[in-house]
C-alpha cells in the first residue's frame, strides 16, 4: 500500500504543478490545494504508516501497550489542513478581486494592469 | 587616538548646522581644525625619532573576529598625517574665500572634513579591516566632493567615475585583506611584519598581491586605471587641490609603501611596481604637455608623480625610498600649490585656457612669485626642494653597484625623458599664465583676498626652506619614513651638494630640455582634439563598453528570468530543481526500494487509489470549473479515507470538514464565473506536462528511497510515553497540540484570525474606483 | 449591497432543509461541543469541533439567509475570534500565578463526569474552538454578503 500512496503523492504533485502552470487563476488556486494535499500526504508517509491504530491511549490503561501511529506528523498534518484552509479563502477573495478588476480569469492580465498603474 | 578620529567626523556633521550667510566669514575659523591636529602630530616627530618604541593605540572593537580600531604612528603614517592637516589647514583658509559664495559652503566643509577623518584613520590604522573602512570612506567622501557641483552633468560623472574605479580596487583590497587573514590568522599590521615569510611562501602569494595592487593602482590612477584622476578634475579647485595633492591619490602609494616590508619578495613586487610605475609617469608627464587647461596639465603631471613614487618604491633600494620619501612631500608642497594658484587664476579672469592667459604678473605679483617657485621646484631648480628629490631619483636609478649596465641606462633615460616633460609642464602652469603680454580683457581684474594668497605663500617659504636646508626635512620625518618602509636605520641623508657629478650633470639636462621643450611646444586647441581622439580606444572608453554591455546584459537577463508571468517563475524553479536533485540522485543515489515490511494491499485501498486519480485526470482536464471542484471535494474525501484507514481519525474528521468548507467557498466564489477559458496552446500543455511529469517522477523515487531508511521516532515516543503521565491526555495528537506544542497552535490560531480579518478587509473596504462604478 | 444579495444568493428556500436546520443546528452543535469536550482523551479537539460547529451554522444559513444566522449570535462572528484568542492566551498566562513557566498546565480538578481532568489544557482549547468558528464564519459570511 505505501507504493500505491507513493504514486499518489507522485501523481499529486505532478497534477498539482501542471495546474499552477496555466493562465487561469481558479487553476491556479486549485493546483495549489492539490501541491497541499500532496504535501501532506508526503509527511503522512514519511513516518510509517500503520494501520488503523490511532495514537490514542486505551481508555483504561495510561501508556501504549502495542504498536501505534506516529503522533507528530498527525498534529503537523492537521495545522496544515485548518492553515491551507485559510489560504484557499484568502486566495479566492483575492482571485475574487482581482476578477471584479479585471473583468477577467486571465493570470497575464495582472500585468497589463501592473503597467498602468 | 580613537577619540580625535571619531571626534572629527562628529565636528563634520556639526558642520551641516552652520548656516551659510551672504559672504561666510566664519568658515575661514574652521580651519583651526586641522591646523590644531597638525600641531598635535607634531608633537610626535622627537618620539618617532628617537624610534624607540612604538606609539600604538589599542582600541577593541570586535575581538572576536580580530578586528579592532587600533592605530599606529611610524615615520611614514605621520608623515602622511602632516600632510593630510596641513595642507587641509591651507586648503580650508582657501575654500573660505574660494567657495564663500557657494550656497551650500556648510555641505562642503563637511565633506571635506570626513574626507579628512577618513584619511587619517586610513594612515592610522594598524588593522586591516579598519584600513580597509577607512579606505572606502576616502573612496565615499571624496565621491561627494568631485560630485559637489551637482548641477553639473560632468562632475556628477566624473564622480561617479573616480567611486566606481576606485570602489572596485576597494572590492579587490579587501579580497587581499582577508587572503592574508586566512593565511596569518591576524588582521593585525604590527603582526604580519613578522609573517612576511609565511605569506610570501604561500602559493596563494600572487593573487594577494595581484589584488592588493589592483586597490593601489586604481586608488592612485596608475595606468590603465588613469582616467579617472583627469576627470575629477571637475571638482572645485580647493577639492583638486587637497585630493591630488597630499591625500586622495596618494593613499595607494601610502597602501604600497606599508605593504613593501611584507610583502616585497624582491622579484615580482618590484618588477610588477616599477613597469607599471615607469609606464603611468612616462605617458602621464608625455601628455601633460600637449593640455590646454591649466587643471588637465596638472591632473596629468600628478599621474606622472605617482608614477614616479610607485616606480621608486619599485626600485626598492635604500635610496630609491628615500627619494620616493623625499619626493611625497616635495610634490605635495608643489602639486598643492600649483593647484591653488590655479584655482586663483580661474578666479579671477574665470578661464583656465592656456592659450588665453599670460601676463597676468602684472595683476597679481604674489601669485605671480609663488608660482615661479613651484615651477622651479618641479623643474628641480637647485635651492629648491625639488633638487634634492630630483638628485636622489637620479641617484636611485643611476646606481652600478646595484643595476646592470643596460639597466641604468634604460632606468635613467625613462626618468630623464618623464623629468624633462615634467619640468616643461611645470612652467608652462608656473610661467606662462604670468609672463607676456597681458591682454586687454584682463586689466580690471580685481586682487585676489588674502585669503587665497597666503596659503600659496606659506607652501612656497617650505619649498625653499626645505630647499636651501635640507637637512630639517631629513631629521625632522624624512629619515623616519624610510626607516619605516625600510624596516632598518638607513645610511643615506638628504644633501644639497653632491658634488660635481654626473646626477648632476643630468639634473642640469633635465632642466635645460625642458626648458627647450617648454618653447617648443605651445598650447593649442588642435592638439587637444587630436589626443581626444585617440582617446576612443583608450582604457576609459573600453571600461565603458564593457560596462554598458554588462547592462545590457544584466536587462536581458533580468527580462528574459523577471517577465512578469507567474507560470515562468514556476517553470524555472520547478525545471531548475528537476535539474539539480535529478542531477545528484541520480549521480550518487542507488535506488533501495523498501519491499520487507510493506502493509498488505487490500482491494478498498485500490478502490480509493482509483478514485482519487480519476479525479485528478477529471480536475485536470476538465473545462468546467463546477465539475473541476466537485472533484477536488472527491480528492479530500477519498484523502479523509485514507486518513481513516491509517489510523489518524482526528486528521479525517478535520480533513472532511475542511473539503466540506472549501467547495462551499468556491461554490459561494466561483459560482457566477465563466467557464475556463482556453488560453495555453497545445505547445505549451504538452511542454508543462513534460515538466510536471517528471517532477512528480522525482519526488515519487526521492520518496521511495527515503522510506527505505527508518524514521527517528525519539521524539513520537516521548510524546507517547508521556502524554497521560504529563499532561494527563489520552488523545497524543490533541495533546501535542495543546500542551506540548501549544505556542505553535497558539500562533496558527493567530494566522487564522489574519486570513478572517484580510478577507474581511478586502470585501468590505472597496476602493474610490469601485464605489463610483457601483 | 442589499439588492446584490438577493439576485445573487442561491435559492435552497426548501421547507424540508428549514424545518431540518431548525433541529439539526443545536445538535450538531452540542455534538461539536463534545467533541472538543473528549478532545483530551478520544479524537477530537478545538479544531474539528470548532469546524463542525461552523458548518452547522454555514448549513442554517443555507437554508435561511446569512442574515438570518448572524441574528442568532448577539453579535458579529468576527469578534469570537479576539475572545478566542484571549482565552487561549488566559489559558497561558495561568501558570503564572502559581510561579510557572508560560503554557505549563495545571489542573484545577482530577475527574470531573463526562470531561475528565479539567485545566488549563481544556481553557486553551476552547480559544482555539471560539477563533476557529470565529475565522470560518467570518470568512463565508463575508464572502456570501458580499459576492
Amino acid at each position: 500500500m505505501e507504493l500505491l500512496l507513493v504514486i499518489l503523492v507522485g501523481v499529486l504533485y505532478s497534477s498539482g504543478i501542471y495546474m499552477m502552470l496555466r493562465r487561469s487563476m481558479v487553476k491556479l488556486l486549485i493546483g495549489i490545494i492539490l501541491l497541499g494535499n500532496g504535501v501532506n500526504i508526503l509527511i503522512f508517509l514519511m513516518s510509517g504508516i500503520t494501520k488503523g491504530k490511532a495514537p490514542i491511549i486505551p481508555a483504561d490503561q495510561t501508556g501504549f501497550m502495542g504498536a501505534y501511529a506516529d503522533p507528530i506528523p498527525q498534529a503537523l498534518i492537521l495545522t496544515a489542513i485548518v492553515i491551507s484552509f485559510a489560504l484557499t479563502a484568502f486566495a479566492l477573495v483575492l482571485l475574487k478581486k482581482a476578477y471584479t478588476l479585471t473583468g477577467t480569469d486571465d493570470l497575464d492580465s495582472l500585468n497589463i494592469q501592473d503597467l498602468d498603474i | 587616538m580613537l577619540l580625535l578620529i571619531i571626534s572629527i567626523f562628529i565636528i563634520g556633521f556639526a558642520i551641516l548646522f552652520l548656516r551659510p550667510t551672504k559672504d561666510s566669514k566664519y568658515f575661514k575659523f574652521l580651519s583651526i581644525l586641522p591646523f590644531g591636529l597638525f600641531l598635535y602630530f607634531l608633537q610626535f616627530i622627537p618620539e618617532i625619532q628617537s624610534a624607540k618604541k612604538n606609539l600604538i593605540f589599542e582600541n577593541q572593537w570586535i575581538p572576536s573576529l580580530g578586528i579592532s580600531l587600533d592605530f599606529k604612528i611610524d615615520g611614514l603614517s605621520l608623515l602622511f598625517s602632516l600632510l593630510i592637516t596641513g595642507v587641509g589647514a591651507l586648503i580650508y583658509f582657501y575654500a573660505s574665500s574660494y567657495m564663500s559664495r557657494d550656497p551650500y559652503i556648510n555641505r562642503f566643509y563637511c565633506y571635506l572634513t570626513i574626507f579628512m577623518g577618513a584619511m587619517l584613520g586610513l594612515v592610522l590604522s594598524d588593522n586591516l579591516i579598519s584600513l580597509f573602512m577607512f579606505w572606502e570612506l576616502t573612496s565615499i567622501s571624496s565621491f561627494f566632493l568631485i560630485g559637489f557641483n551637482t548641477n553639473n552633468e560632468d562632475s556628477r560623472k566624473s564622480a561617479l567615475w573616480a567611486l566606481s574605479v576606485t570602489g572596485l580596487g576597494g572590492f579587490f583590497l579587501l579580497a587581499s585583506f582577508v587572503m592574508m587573514n586566512s593565511i596569518t590568522g591576524t588582521f593585525s599590521i604590527q603582526e604580519l611584519f613578522s609573517q612576511s615569510e609565511v605569506l610570501q611562501s604561500n602559493y596563494q602569494y600572487y593573487v594577494i598581491i595581484a589584488f592588493l595592487f589592483l586597490g593601489a593602482f586604481t586608488k592612485s590612477a596608475q595606468f590603465p586605471f588613469h582616467f579617472w584622476l583627469p576627470g575629477a578634475m571637475k571638482a572645485p579647485t580647493p577639492v583638486s587641490a587637497y585630493l591630488h595633492s597630499a591625500t586622495m591619490v596618494k593613499a595607494g602609494i601610502y597602501l604600497l609603501a606599508r605593504f613593501t616590508p611584507i610583502l616585497s619578495d624582491g622579484e615580482v613586487w618590484n618588477m610588477v611596481l616599477m613597469c607599471v610605475g615607469g609606464t603611468t609617469m612616462v605617458v602621464g608627464a608625455f601628455l601633460s604637455v600637449f593640455k590646454v587647461d591649466m587643471k588637465s596639465v596638472l591632473a596629468y603631471s600628478t599621474i606622472s608623480a605617482l608614477g614616479i613614487l610607485v616606480f621608486l618604491i619599485g626600485i626598492g633600494t635604500e635610496i630609491a625610498l628615500l627619494a620616493a620619501s623625499t619626493f611625497i612631500l616635495v610634490h605635495a608642497l608643489y602639486k598643492a600649490s600649483f593647484f591653488m594658484i590655479t584655482g586663483i587664476v580661474d578666479h579671477e579672469t574665470h578661464t583656465r585656457d592656456l592659450t588665453v592667459l599670460s601676463g597676468l604678473k602684472k595683476k597679481l605679483p604674489i601669485v605671480a612669485i609663488c608660482a615661479v617657485i613651484a615651477a622651479l621646484s618641479s623643474a628641480g631648480v637647485p635651492l629648491t626642494f625639488g633638487f634634492i628629490s630630483k638628485e636622489i631619483i637620479y641617484g636611485s636609478t643611476f646606481d652600478f653597484d646595484f643595476w646592470t649596465y643596460n639597466s641604468v641606462l634604460i632606468l635613467t633615460a625613462l626618468v630623464l625623458i618623464t623629468n624633462v616633460f615634467l619640468t616643461s609642464a611645470g612652467l608652462l602652469v608656473g610661467i606662462r599664465p604670468f609672463f607676456g603680454k597681458l591682454p586687454e580683457k584682463f586689466e580690471n581684474i580685481h586682487k585676489p583676498d588674502y585669503k587665497l594668497w597666503l596659503p600659496i605663500v606659506i607652501l612656497s617659504v617650505f619649498t625653499l626652506l626645505f630647499g636651501a636646508f635640507p637637512f630639517i626635512a631629513d631629521q625632522g620625518i624624512i629619515s623616519a619614513v624610510t626607516t619605516s618602509i625600510y624596516r632598518s636605520q638607513i645610511t643615506q641623508e638628504l644633501h644639497l651638494w653632491h658634488g660635481w657629478n654626473t646626477i648632476l650633470l643630468l639634473s642640469g639636462a633635465t632642466i635645460v630640455l625642458g626648458f627647450i621643450l617648454y618653447f617648443i611646444i605651445k598650447p593649442s586647441h588642435k592638439t587637444v582634439e587630436k589626443f581626444d581622439s585617440l582617446n576612443r580606444i583608450g582604457p576609459q572608453n573600453i571600461i565603458s563598453v564593457i560596462a554598458e554591455n554588462i547592462k545590457l546584459f544584466a536587462f536581458k537577463y533580468t527580462r528574459f528570468f523577471h517577465n512578469g508571468y507567474l507560470r515562468s517563475y514556476i517553470l524555472f524553479i520547478i525545471v531548475f530543481i528537476i535539474g539539480i536533485v535529478g542531477y545528484k540522485f541520480f549521480n550518487d543515489v542507488t535506488l533501495k526500494i523498501n519491499t520487507n515490511d510493506l502493509s498488505p494491499f487490500r482491494i478498498y485501498e485500490f478502490v480509493i487509489f482509483v478514485l482519487i486519480i480519476s479525479a485528478i485526470i477529471v480536475i485536470t482536464f476538465t473545462q468546467s470549473r463546477l465539475t473541476a471542484i466537485v472533484s477536488l471535494g472527491v480528492v479530500g474525501l477519498s484523502i479523509c479515507l485514507i486518513f481513516v484507514v491509517y489510523g489518524a481519525p482526528d486528521l479525517a474528521m478535520t480533513q472532511f470538514a475542511i473539503d466540506t468548507l472549501t467547495v462551499v467557498l468556491f461554490v459561494l466564489v466561483l459560482f457566477k464565473l465563466p467557464s475556463f477559458l482556453k488560453f495555453s496552446n497545445t505547445k505549451n500543455k504538452i511542454r508543462d506536462g513534460i515538466v510536471s511529469i517528471s517532477f512528480g517522477i522525482l519526488i515519487a523515487l526521492i520518496t521511495l528511497q527515503a522510506l527505505f531508511y527508518p524514521s527517528n521516532k525519539e521524539v513520537s515516543k516521548f510524546y507517547a510515553e508521556n502524554a497521560y503521565l504529563l499532561a494527563k491526555g489520552k488523545n497524543v495528537v490533541n495533546v501535542i497540540l495543546v500542551d506540548y506544542r501549544g505556542i505553535d497552535t497558539m500562533i496558527e490560531t493567530v494566522v487564522l484570525s489574519i486570513a478572517a480579518v484580510g478577507v474581511l478587509s478586502i470585501l468590505k473596504y472597496k476602493s474610490e474606483d469601485e464605489e463610483t462604478r457601483e | 449591497m442589499k439588492k446584490r444579495e438577493n439576485n445573487i444568493r442561491p435559492k435552497l428556500d426548501t421547507i424540508i432543509l428549514k424545518t431540518a436546520t431548525n433541529y439539526l443546528l443545536p445538535l450538531l452543535i452540542m455534538f461539536s461541543l463534545f467533541v472538543l469536550i473528549r478532545g483530551h482523551y478520544l479524537s477530537g479537539g478545538g479544531f474539528v469541533g470548532g469546524l463542525i460547529a461552523s458548518i452547522a451554522f454555514v448549513l442554517h444559513s443555507f437554508a435561511y439567509n446569512t442574515k438570518r444566522t448572524i441574528s442568532l449570535f448577539r453579535f458579529r462572528p468576527l469578534y469570537l475570534i479576539p475572545m478566542g484568542l484571549s482565552l487561549s492566551l488566559f489559558s497561558g498566562l495561568l501558570p503564572f500565578l502559581i510561579s510557572k513557566p508560560f503554557m505549563t498546565s495545571i489542573w484545577f480538578l482530577d475527574s470531573v463526569a463526562v470531561i475528565g481532568a479539567f485545566g488549563s489544557a481544556l481553557l486553551f482549547d476552547l480559544g482555539v474552538y471560539l477563533v476557529v468558528i470565529g475565522v470560518v464564519l467570518t470568512i463565508i459570511f463575508t464572502i456570501s454578503e458580499n459576492v
